[in-house]
Order: structure tokens, then C-alpha cells, then sequence
């Protein structure tokens, strides 16, 4: 609220472009940063503003253009080099060493000595000015080891003070946070630009923004929107200018269940590691969606009814018959033999969108066709041996249906790697050879559902379907889904993003810690409602015990 | 605990540096690879070597390398499914000697057999091991030589096995068709069939999976394990196939055979052709011309008379070389 009166300049940023192989990711940005602001930068994925903070705490270099600090022009080579111009970077890793205190690692490196050995009680006395100072009540005697996120955050800002830091980035500093302790995180950077230390504030928490920053800058595409106080920006205002659209397009229309459509999962009492008694059911053609904050159990509830994950009890049907809670034979042999995994699920007819495309769905190195064929190739070959053809063919439609349009070339062609690619040439095949990493993240992300698609399940779970993934591939995703629901599969639609599940979702079940903590449907549906529910702020019943 | 690997492997994967090699020049060099050293090696071996470039040196190398191409065959498989097998000079001595032992009192065609089968049996252990108990292959696989080696020294006594009394048993690598021994058609036909297994069939598919992304493999249905666990027993009983071919070829055997220099030999063959150790790449033809390279480098030392000692260095020489490409390639895909 208190809107600072003009500030001098602390930083400067002239005509600033930066790409990457090929693709630009920033054109000719220019801004100025106040000493003591709280500056926000804002933009979809990839609009670059993670790569402007970047370029403020030297992790890279830009291709042109000019960076002033205190009005005199720098240029750095490294993160040192920006840290002894007082510009620090917090990443969204933090990098906590488990087996020092929490008042080690603020010191880590800078440490008071005596004769070459650690000044403990001078390290003490110092960390606890530095933390008065700061404002928090932080013990530094605790254990890097089981710091909660928060904290570790705070350890990373001390860190920074300690460094005399006058400007520190924070890139996303609240996307793993809960509430209360985005709300006490927030408090410390208001406490921090009281100060006088700048804040550069990268998030995609509009509303974070609207209540912290002084300043929004918003980018698109790479290129600066505008600068703008942020007394003057609604969170509608800025959405509208990193679209540069109108919203209310994003979703396509839902289309009602059938009243009689079969259950096609059913999960009675499910348990497993992080899951406690969870049951639910997903009907032929419903998007069901799964909310509840990162950590309350969605993935594991997840992994756990596509048998990834060790089952310990209850049980999951299928259309196609039980499929069966505990791994048959008994427990003994199963720790050792493997136990059905999530071939079984497949063969069920379940399968999942994982969490992490990168980690769990593609084999990067390996070509655009055989990821997509991957769960499929039993249909695609005799004998074992792979019918080539039919495959390719297989694969051109998948991608096809998924709206990937696979590039024609070989990799090292310039820009088509990130974009779409171009069609046309006879150079199919060529394409589909491309390591799938070619692709841009979005298509990535497509040849998943083109890998479903070809496998043609009735259930699919899909964990994070539109995580990372630019404003036009998540439409593309969003109709994907719900076509997909209206030819008669079961989805259950795991998501961060309220929107996102209130927009596709016929109902949703909220999870809070490792249990079904609330369901709505129709109108009862509001982010207020699921947001409540997976705070368990609203009337949460007595806890059961475990 | 998977969980923890994950996030880990996500944050390092997140803070890769901007810093990377430049693209086009070596996924180029990467995909042709081995190829044009083989090449040069061999056109400079041909100008500077009279009996180099002669039908019956080219032949004398493709049978001396007959037993370690037909390990690395396998072995290609197994890298590229995400393992590794360092057990296979052992197997190759025991396979040797137990065919050998037997030969004297039974019949050449059961001596082969059972060779062969006690390297099939060492390689479900060694795939049991790796995966049903979740240990490492590399450590797994070494435990496991020092337990076959010495298995083979109980079978010999720690003698030299010699079945000069047995000429029958010299016909599985000694006959001639074709002008070209057996030992040679024997490893045409296991290379030629284990590189349509990887590259034509669903379980090739399923090797390169597992060892690209094990998780996205499972998920999508590969059962991962069991994928692993069949390139061992492949690598084990092609081990042995080596073994006793060469114990056929020279009619005696001893436990000794082998030992590590095969199990480098092997490696460095399928490393330098481009095979990559970490899994999910690699190709068949690598592997061949990796360790006809290898044996070009051997063949040229002995035509031109070089001091053989500096053979062992220039190789893992190269084979470090080969092991730094690879590791620099993955840095720029990543």
C-alpha cells in the first residue's frame, strides 16, 4: 500500500537481448529498478524473465545490450563477479548443506576465523545479529538436515545479507511455500526493501505480485510489455497483457457425463506410501480433478493406482477386473521378485501422464517415434520383430491427433528445434528420427499424449499434464483432455492450477495430507472452496487417525 | 527414496550451465563416430604394411577376434540397457575349462553345451543380483568374476586343461567352410542375430528404454527388470561361447584365460565405437568397428614392429578418449 515516493536508480538494464540457440529470449529489454523497490517480473513460461534475473546476478551473459549499476556500466562474467557488486541470486534450488547448521550455512565460505579454524562463538554471535537484524526468529543452531522450504529460504537470504547484498533476485520464491509461509516470506521482503535492499521478484503469482511489488514489469515473447506501477495493475490487467488475449477462451466446453456411463477405476481403501484410505471413483467420459497442495499425496495417489508405486492396502477395479491391491504370492517374495508394475496397470487399460516429462515420461536421447511407440510396440510388431513401417505410420497419426507437427529436418537446423517446425518435405521419417529433446516443451509434452493415444487406454491419469509448457500447447492439452473424455475415457486430472481443474474438471476431489479431504461438484466448485479444503481451513472434520 | 533421487536429479538437472559445447560439429563427429579412425587406420595400414591388406591377415583377425566380438555383441546390449558386465573374462575362462575338463571323457557336443550353459547360469545370477536386489552392476559383476575365476581354478586344479586327445573337440572352431574357419561363421552369426534383436525387435526397443530412462520405460509398460536381467544371461552365455570357441580352436584351456585384459578388451571396443556407457544409446556396428579398431591397433603394432608395451597405453589412451566424448556429448544434449 504505501507506494514509495521516487527512488534513485539502482540498476539499469539498456536495449538488453539474449537467445538461445536460435530462439530469442530477450529482444531489446530495457527497465529501470529502484534502490529499496520491490520490483516484479511477470510473463508466461519462456517470456524471459527468469533469463533477465539471470543476466542481473551474471549466471549469463547477454548478447547486447548494457547493464548499469549506481549509473556505471558493468559487465559480468560470472555470478562472483555480480556478488561483489552486491547483486545476489536466489534460485528456485536452494542449496542447503544437510549436515551444517543452519547458522554454518548462512556463513558457508565467509565463515569467521581464527588460525585457519572455524570461530564458533564468533559465528554465533554474527549470526545472530544478522538474523535479528533481518527480522527472524531462526535458530541457527538447527540442522540444515529436515529445514522445512521456508526456512531454507531464509537461509539463503541471510546468506545473501551476509554478503552485504543490496539487490537480491528471488526467482519464484514462493511456488514451493504454503500459504502462511508465502504470507511470513512476504513479510520478509517488505522487511528487506524497507531496508533499502532491492528485491527483483520473478513470479507467476499474480496476485503475490499485486500485494508485494512496487514496480511490475511484464514480459511477453521476450520483449517488454511495460513497466508499470503495481498500484496501477489488477491481476486481470496483467494477465491480459502476458496473453495478449482475452481469457475466457482457455477452456474448451465440457461435455456432461452420460448418467449411465460405467466406472472405469474404482479405489476402495487405497493405501500407500503417503496415501491413506483413499477411495474414488472415475466414470466413462469424466475428467475428474485431483487438487490439494504439493506434498498432500495427489502424485503418489497417482503412481500408487497406476501400480508404480508399492500398494499396502485396498484394493483398485477396473473395467477390465481387479486389479489386484497387493502384488500376488505374499509379501516376502514380492520385495524381492517384481511384483506386477505398470505393465499390469496398462494391460488394465490405466495409464498415466507422469509428473516430470523429463524424469519419468521421455527417454530424451532416443527418437520422436519410438517414445511415442513405446507403450504400443506389442500391436506394432509380429513376433517380436517391429513392423517399421506400421509403426511410423502409427506414429505420424498419434502426433498427428495431438497437433505435433514433426520437423522435417535434421537437428542442428537453426529454430525449428524450439518451435513447431515446418511442415511439408518429404522428410518425414528424417523427423521422426529427431531425438525427442528437439521438440519445444510443449510438443514434448504432446508426444506423451500421442504415446497414450496409440496405446489407447480407458483410464488415463494424468499427473501435471500442462506443467512448463507455453499458453498454446496447454489449449491444445486442455482439448486434448476433453475430447479424450468425450470418446468415453476416464480421466483424472491431476493439478496445481485451480483454474485449470475448474475449467475441465465434471468434479473435484481435494487432497490433504494423504486423503480425500473434500469433493465438490457443480456449483460448490470454487477456487475459494478448493483452496480451503486442501488448507483445511473449512470445515474440516476431526483428523482420523493414521 | 525415489522421490528424494528425483528431486535431486531434477534440481542438478535444472542448474546445468549455460556453458555448453557448441552443437552441429559434435553430434556430427559423434554419429559417424569411430568409423573414420577405423578408416584411416586401415588405409594407413594397407600403404605402410605389405601383409597387412592380404585375404589371409584379414581373415587371421576377423578369427582371433571372433570370441571378443562375439562377448561385445552382447555386451552392447547390456550397456545399452543400463548395465554393465566386468564378469565376462571369467565366465570365458570358465566356459573354457569346464568344455575343455569335459571334453576329455565326454562327447565335444556336450562339452560345448555345458560350457555354454554354466555362462548362462553365471549370467541369471549376475541379473538376479542386478536386479531383483537392486545392487550395482559394476560392483555386482566385479564380486561375481572373483567368485567364477575361482570356480574355474576348482574345475582345473590350476592346471593347463589340454585335450590334444580330443581332436573332435577342435571342430566346433577349427572347421573350415568356405575357406573361412567356423569360429568366424559362429561369431557372423551371433553378431548379425543379437544386432537385429536390438535394432528390429520390441525387446531391442525395450533395451534402449531401460537404459535411457528407466522410469519412463516402466511407466509405459517395459518391464524394466526383466529386460535387464535377459541382457545379463545373454552376456554370460556369450561369454562362454567365447570361451570354449577359443578353447576349441586351441584344444586346451586354463583358468587364468581372460581374466581382466578380455574384460577391457570387450568394454573398450563397445565404448570406442560410441556405445555409451551410462545406456540408451548405441548400435551394433559400433561395437564391430570399435573392436576391429582396437585390433587394427594390435595387428599394426605386431606388422610394424613396434614394442607391444606401448600397445597397452595407446589403448587406454583411447579408451579414455572415447569414454570423454561420450560424457561431453550427453553435457551439450542435456
Amino acid at each position: 500500500m504505501p507506494q514509495p515516493a521516487a527512488k534513485d536508480t539502482h540498476v539499469e538494464l539498456v536495449d538488453i537481448s539474449r537467445s538461445f540457440g536460435g530462439v530469442r529470449a530477450l529482444d531489446e529489454v530495457s527497465l529501470t529498478i529502484g534502490r529499496g523497490s520491490i520490483h516484479a517480473l511477470v510473463g508466461e513460461n519462456g517470456a524471459g524473465k527468469s533469463t533477465l534475473g539471470k543476466i542481473l546476478a551474471g549466471v549469463i551473459a547477454p548478447d547486447r545490450g548494457q547493464l548499469l549499476i549506481d549509473g556505471e556500466p558493468v559487465t559480468f562474467h560470472s555470478p562472483r563477479e555480480a556478488i561483489v557488486r552486491g547483486i545476489v541470486l536466489i534460485a528456485q534450488e536452494l542449496s542447503i548443506a544437510p549436515a551444517l547448521s543452519v547458522a554454518e550455512n548462512v556463513f558457508l565460505g565467509t565463515e569467521p576465523r581464527r588460525a585457519g579454524f572455524v570461530a564458533r562463538r564468533a559465528l554465533r554471535r554474527r549470526y545472530d545479529e544478522l538474523a535479528a537484524a533481518a527480522g527472524f526468529e531462526l535458530s541457527g543452531d538447527l540442522p540444515g538436515r529436515g529445514l522445512r522450504t521456508a526456512d531454507q529460504q531464509k537461509v539463503e537470504i541471510l546468506r545473501a545479507l551476509c554478503r552485504n547484498a543490496r539487490l537480491i533476485v528471488m526467482d519464484e520464491p514462493t511456488a514451493a511455500l504454503s500459504r502462511p509461509d508465502a504470507d511470513r516470506l512476504h513479510q520478509v521482503i517488505r522487511r528487506l526493501a524497507a531496508g533499502g535492499t532491492t528485491v527483483v521478484l520473478v513470479s507467476h503469482f499474480l496476485r503475490e505480485v499485486a500485494e508485494l511489488a512496487d514496480q511490475v514489469t511484464i514480459l511477453r515473447d521476450g520483449r517488454l510489455v511495460r513497466t508499470a506501477p503495481a498500484a496501477d495493475e489488477t491481476e486481470e490487467t496483467m494477465l491480459n497483457s502476458m496473453l495478449g488475449r482475452s481469457l475466457g477462451t482457455t477452456f474448451p466446453a465440457r461435455r456432461p457425463v452420460r448418467p449411465d456411463a460405467p466406472v472405469v477405476l474404482e479405489a476402495r481403501g487405497l493405501s500407500a506410501p503417503g496415501v491413506h484410505g483413499v477411495s474414488l471413483d472415475v466414470r466413462a467420459g469424466e475428467i475428474v480433478g485431483l487438487a490439494g497442495l504439493v506434498g498432500s499425496g495427489r502424485s503418489e495417489l497417482a503412481r500408487a493406482l497406476c501400480r508404480a508405486q508399492r500398494v499396502t492396502a485396498g484394493t483398485v477395479t477396473t473395467a477390465s477386473g481387479p486389479l489386484a491391491g497387493r502384488p500376488p504370492g505374499g509379501r516376502r517374495l514380492a520385495a524381492v521378485l517384481p511384483g506386477p508394475g505398470p505393465w499390469a496397470a496398462l494391460r488394465a487399460g490405466v495409464a498415466m501422464i507422469p509428473e516430470s516429462r523429463k524424469e519419468q515420461g521421455l527417454m530424451l536421447g532416443r527418437p520422436i517415434a519410438e517414445n511415442v511407440s513405446l507403450a504400443s510396440l506389442a500391436r506394432l510388431s509380429d513376433l517380436g520383430l517391429v513392423r517399421r513401417r506400421a509403426e511410423r505410420q502409427a506414429v505420424t497419426r498419434a502426433l498427428g491427433q495431438v497437433g505435433v507437427r514433426v520437423p522435417a529436418q535434421r537437428p542442428g537446423g537453426g529454430a525449428w528445434a524450439r518451435r513447431h517446425g515446418r511442415p511439408g518435405q518429404q522428410g518425414r521419417p528424417l523427423g521422426l528420427a529427431a531425438p525427442v529433446s528437439t521438440l519445444s516443451g510443449g510438443n514434448q509434452q504432446k508426444a506423451l499424449f500421442a504415446r497414450i493415444l496409440l496405446r489407447g487406454p480407458r483410464v488415463l491419469v494424468a499427473d501435471e499434464p500442462t506443467r512448463g509448457v507455453d499458453v498454446g500447447a496447454k489449449r491444445a492439452i486442455y482439448e486434448l483432455l476433453t475430447s479424450l473424455a468425450a470418446e468415453g475415457l476416464g480421466v483424472l486430472l491431476i493439478s496445481s492450477d485451480a483454474e485449470e481443474i475448474l475449467g475441465l474438471a465434471h468434479r473435484v476431489l481435494v487432497m490433504r495430507a494423504g486423503r480425500i479431504a473434500a469433493e465438490f461438484r457443480g456449483e460448490a466448485m470454487t477456487e475459494a472452496a478448493i483452496l480451503g479444503a486442501a488448507f483445511g481451513a473449512a470445515d474440516a472434520g476431526p483428523e482420523r487417525g493414521a | 527414496m525415489d522421490q528424494q533421487d528425483l528431486t535431486q536429479a531434477k534440481a542438478t538437472a535444472g542448474r546445468l550451465p549455460a556453458l555448453r559445447p557448441p552443437a552441429g560439429a559434435a553430434t556430427g563427429l559423434r554419429r559417424a563416430g569411430i568409423l573414420y579412425p577405423f578408416l584411416i587406420l586401415f588405409i594407413v595400414l594397407s600403404v605402410w604394411s605389405a601383409p597387412f591388406f592380404t585375404k589371409v591377415n584379414l581373415l587371421d583377425i576377423l578369427d582371433q577376434q571372433a570370441s571378443t566380438l562375439i562377448i561385445a555383441a552382447a555386451g552392447t546390449l547390456v550397456l545399452v540397457a543400463g548395465g554393465i558386465d566386468l564378469s565376462v573374462g571369467a565366465v570365458y575362462a570358465l566356459a573354457g575349462v569346464t568344455a575343455a575338463h569335459l571334453a576329455l571323457f565326454t562327447s565335444p557336443g556336450v562339452a560345448i553345451v555345458a560350457g555354454v550353459a554354466v555362462g548362462l547360469g553365471v549370467g541369471l545370477v549376475n541379473g538376479v543380483i542386478v536386479t531383483a536386489f537392486r545392487i550395482n552392476a559394476l560392483i555386482a559383476t566385479l564380486a561375481m568374476s572373483f567368485v567364477v575365476s575361482g570356480l574355474a581354478s576348482l574345475v582345473t586344479g590350476g592346471n593347463l586343461v589340454i585335450d590334444y586327445s580330443r581332436p573332435g573337440f577342435a571342430d566346433l572352431a577349427r572347421t573350415s567352410f568356405l575357406t573361412v574357419n567356423t569360429s568366424t561363421w559362429t561369431m557372423l552369426a551371433v553378431v548379425v542375430a543379437l544386432a537385429v534383436v536390438l535394432s528390429r525387435t520390441t525387446a531391442g526397443r525395450y533395451m534402449y528404454a531401460s537404459g535411457s530412462n528407466a522410469e519412463a520405460a516402466r511407466l509405459s509398460g517395459v518391464r524394466v527388470q526383466l529386460i535387464k536381467l535377459t541382457t545379463f544371461v545373454i552376456s554370460g552365455g556369450a561369454a562362454a561361447l567365447g570361451g570354449v570357441i577359443d578353447a576349441s580352436r586351441v584344444l586346451s584351456a586354463q583358468a587364468s584365460n581372460g581374466e581382466t585384459t578380455l574384460t577391457f578388451t570387450v568394454l573398450a571396443g563397445i565404448v570406442v565405437g560410441g556405445t555409451s556407457i551410462l545406456g540408451g544409446e548405441g548400435a551394433m556396428w559400433r561395437t564391430v568397428v570399435g573392436v576391429l579398431f582396437i585390433a587394427l591397433i594390435g595387428n599394426g603394432f605386431d606388422l610394424l614392429g613396434l614394442n607391444p608395451l606401448y600397445e597397452q597405453i595407446a589403448l587406454g589412451g583411447i579408451l579414455l578418449i572415447a569414454v570423454g566424448l561420450d560424457a561431453w556429448s550427453r553435457l551439450r544434449q542435456a
